[in-house]
């Protein structure tokens, strides 16, 4: 009985989020129309996965034939030509083609493609060229608390609350309570397989408040990312790049000698070879190994995205060939699975970016023997260093 | 790429690093110190525990290992108290035995003595005593015999014809 029970939540907690998941789908943007077409489709998604000026979470079409968007606009602030201009998003009216000129300081401000331009001097309007980009205005820097801040803002709030209660529990007792005893489990999780293994019993520790950090926010966006509210940080370029350049920062201002002998001067190859190495080895440091990192969780959750939204609109795009009842239960049964393996996807990447950060670390900080450096081949020395971290 | 580079926001970045920092920042210092304090602390608390109930567990082992050998040796020590004691019962047995033995022969023969010597004197009375009997008898006999004359001719003759036949 309690089986049954139990699988009828699970399976009303699934409707739920489908359900959820394919409201916000199709309204996190904020673009007018009704979604139909195949093209229209690709557009919205593009559209979501951009960073949003406003926070919108649906818009409809009334009798009048009038567009309601239902939301909360978000302050933009602008480093423009004449300095700080800040305004509300609401003045761009949900226009996202330049077809909205907002006027500040005598200065005009247009959004196209979630990008905000500034027009030249005396433009009334946006011209465009053939590839839709547009020809007299620049874009400004965008400060602005965009729906990826908010969501930054949101997630990092709520995990100092829960962390920060879970560790005033400690204070009074030994072993958490209520959501403490959810939360310690994982705590220890990324302390012992992921720190610990990786970077080494010896420092491990100066390490870890990071690693934990950064593992939290991202799996927490990365599942906030497939709820109603249509978060897309995690897909967000600068986001990623910000998370991959801290690690990059960490571990080249923590590197030992060894690691800085290592990509300047290979130890145990001929002279010959050990600047080429120093070239490889600085690329692999500086560009590679974050640009991995970032591009990877990007990556992953934009396509996740992606295949979700798709799958959600052959509700709409297969509608006439399989009529209502068919494309809808086809793209329930496809779209519920593919969100299963999108909640297991939000793990694996948050894991995989804390596990590479710490491996990444390690290198930095191991200390090893020096017996090797001068009688190894450099294919073995590799794999010895490797192999005393994986 | 040319889309990525268009998709990258400079002023999303500025601002992501900006909390990102603070984020960091407090999280270590109002959630990850105390909780990797409390949590290592927890662990050392349950590592000393384990310690000493091994600690405790090896003293235990050792002294019953004492016990059992104090109870060996006090079980060995019954046992040749037994044994002597056993040897020094036969031995005590046998002494007396032998002893009772002796005595018991001494007195046989003393008893064997005094029966012969008794045997003896009770013999020589009974032949002084038979001697007596048969002279009265013979003195009777022979008064009876002497009174009558006929009887005492009747005698000899009888006498001289067995002599004769002889």
């Amino acid at each position: 009985m309690k089986i049954v029970q139990q699988s009828f939540k699970f399976l009303v907690l699934a409707v739920l989020m489908f359900s959820s998941a394919s409201i916000s789908a199709f309204n996190a943007g904020g673009d007018g129309g009704q979604v139909s077409g195949k093209q229209e489709v690709e557009e919205y998604i593009v559209h979501h996965l951009k960073d949003s000026h406003d926070f919108n979470l649906f818009s409809y079409t009334d009798d009048s034939g009038e567009r309601k968007h239902f939301g909360v606009a978000l302050p933009v602030i602008l480093w423009s030509s004449e300095g700080l201009v800040t305004f509300m998003s609401s003045e761009f009216h949900h226009d996202d083609n330049g077809q909205v000129i907002v006027e500040k300081d005598g200065l005009k401000f247009t959004k196209i493609h979630s990008k905000i331009y500034e027009l030249e001097k005396g433009a009334t309007a946006v011209k465009f060229d053939a590839d839709h980009h547009a020809t007299n205005g620049a874009k400004v820097l965008d400060f602005s608390i965009t729906k990826s801040v908010v969501g930054i803002l949101l997630i990092g709030l709520l995990m100092l609350f829960w962390f920060s209660r879970l560790a005033k529990q400690y204070k009074k007792k030994q072993i958490p309570t209520g959501f403490g005893r959810v939360l310690e489990p994982l705590v220890l999780y990324v302390r012992d397989e992921i720190a610990r293994p990786n970077i080494g019993e010896k420092h491990y520790r100066k390490f870890t408040g990071y690693l934990l950090t950064v593992f939290f926010f991202i799996w927490i966006l990365n599942l906030a990312g497939l709820t109603p509210l249509g978060f897309n940080v995690t897909g967000q370029l600068a986001v990623t790049a910000c998370l991959a350049i801290f690690t990059l920062i960490i571990y080249t201002v923590s590197g030992n000698k060894d690691y800085w002998m290592h990509i300047l001067w290979m130890p145990g190859v001929p002279i010959f070879v050990k600047p080429i190495l120093a070239v490889i080895e600085l690329v692999g440091a500086f560009i590679i190994k974050p640009f991995s990192l970032l591009v990877r969780l990007f990556a992953n959750i934009s396509a996740g995205h992606i295949v979700l939204m798709s799958l959600i609109a052959i509700m709409f795009t297969l509608k006439e060939s399989l009529g209502v009842v068919g494309a809808t239960s086809l793209s329930f049964v496809l779209s519920f699975f593919l969100l299963l393996i999108e909640l297991l996807v939000a793990f694996l990447q948050a894991y995989i970016f804390t596990m590479l950060s710490a491996l990444f670390i390690g290198m930095a900080v191991a200390e090893h023997d020096h017996d090797h450096e001068h009688d190894h081949e450099i294919s073995s020395d590799v794999e010895d260093v490797r192999g005393d971290f994986i | 790429m040319e889309t990525l580079l268009n998709d990258f926001s400079p002023g999303l970045f500025v601002v992501s690093t900006i909390l990102m920092l603070a984020l960091i920042a407090l999280m270590v210092k109002f959630a990850w110190k105390p909780i990797l304090a409390s949590l290592s602390e927890r662990e050392e608390g349950i590592q000393s525990a384990l310690d000493a109930a091994e600690k405790a567990k090896r003293e235990m082992a050792n002294l019953q290992a004492d016990n059992q050998r104090l109870l060996q040796e006090a079980r060995l020590e019954r046992e040749t108290m037994l044994k002597e004691a056993r040897e020094l019962k036969s031995k005590m047995i046998a002494d007396a035995e032998a002893e009772a033995k002796t005595q018991a022969n001494k007195m046989i023969a003393q008893a064997q003595e005094a029966i012969t010597s008794e045997k003896k004197a009770a013999m020589a009375e009974l032949k002084s005593h038979v001697a007596g009997l048969s002279i009265e008898i013979a003195e009777k006999v022979v008064r009876n015999e002497l009174s009558n004359k006929d009887k005492q001719l009747e005698l000899v003759e009888s006498m001289l014809g067995e002599a004769t036949l002889n």
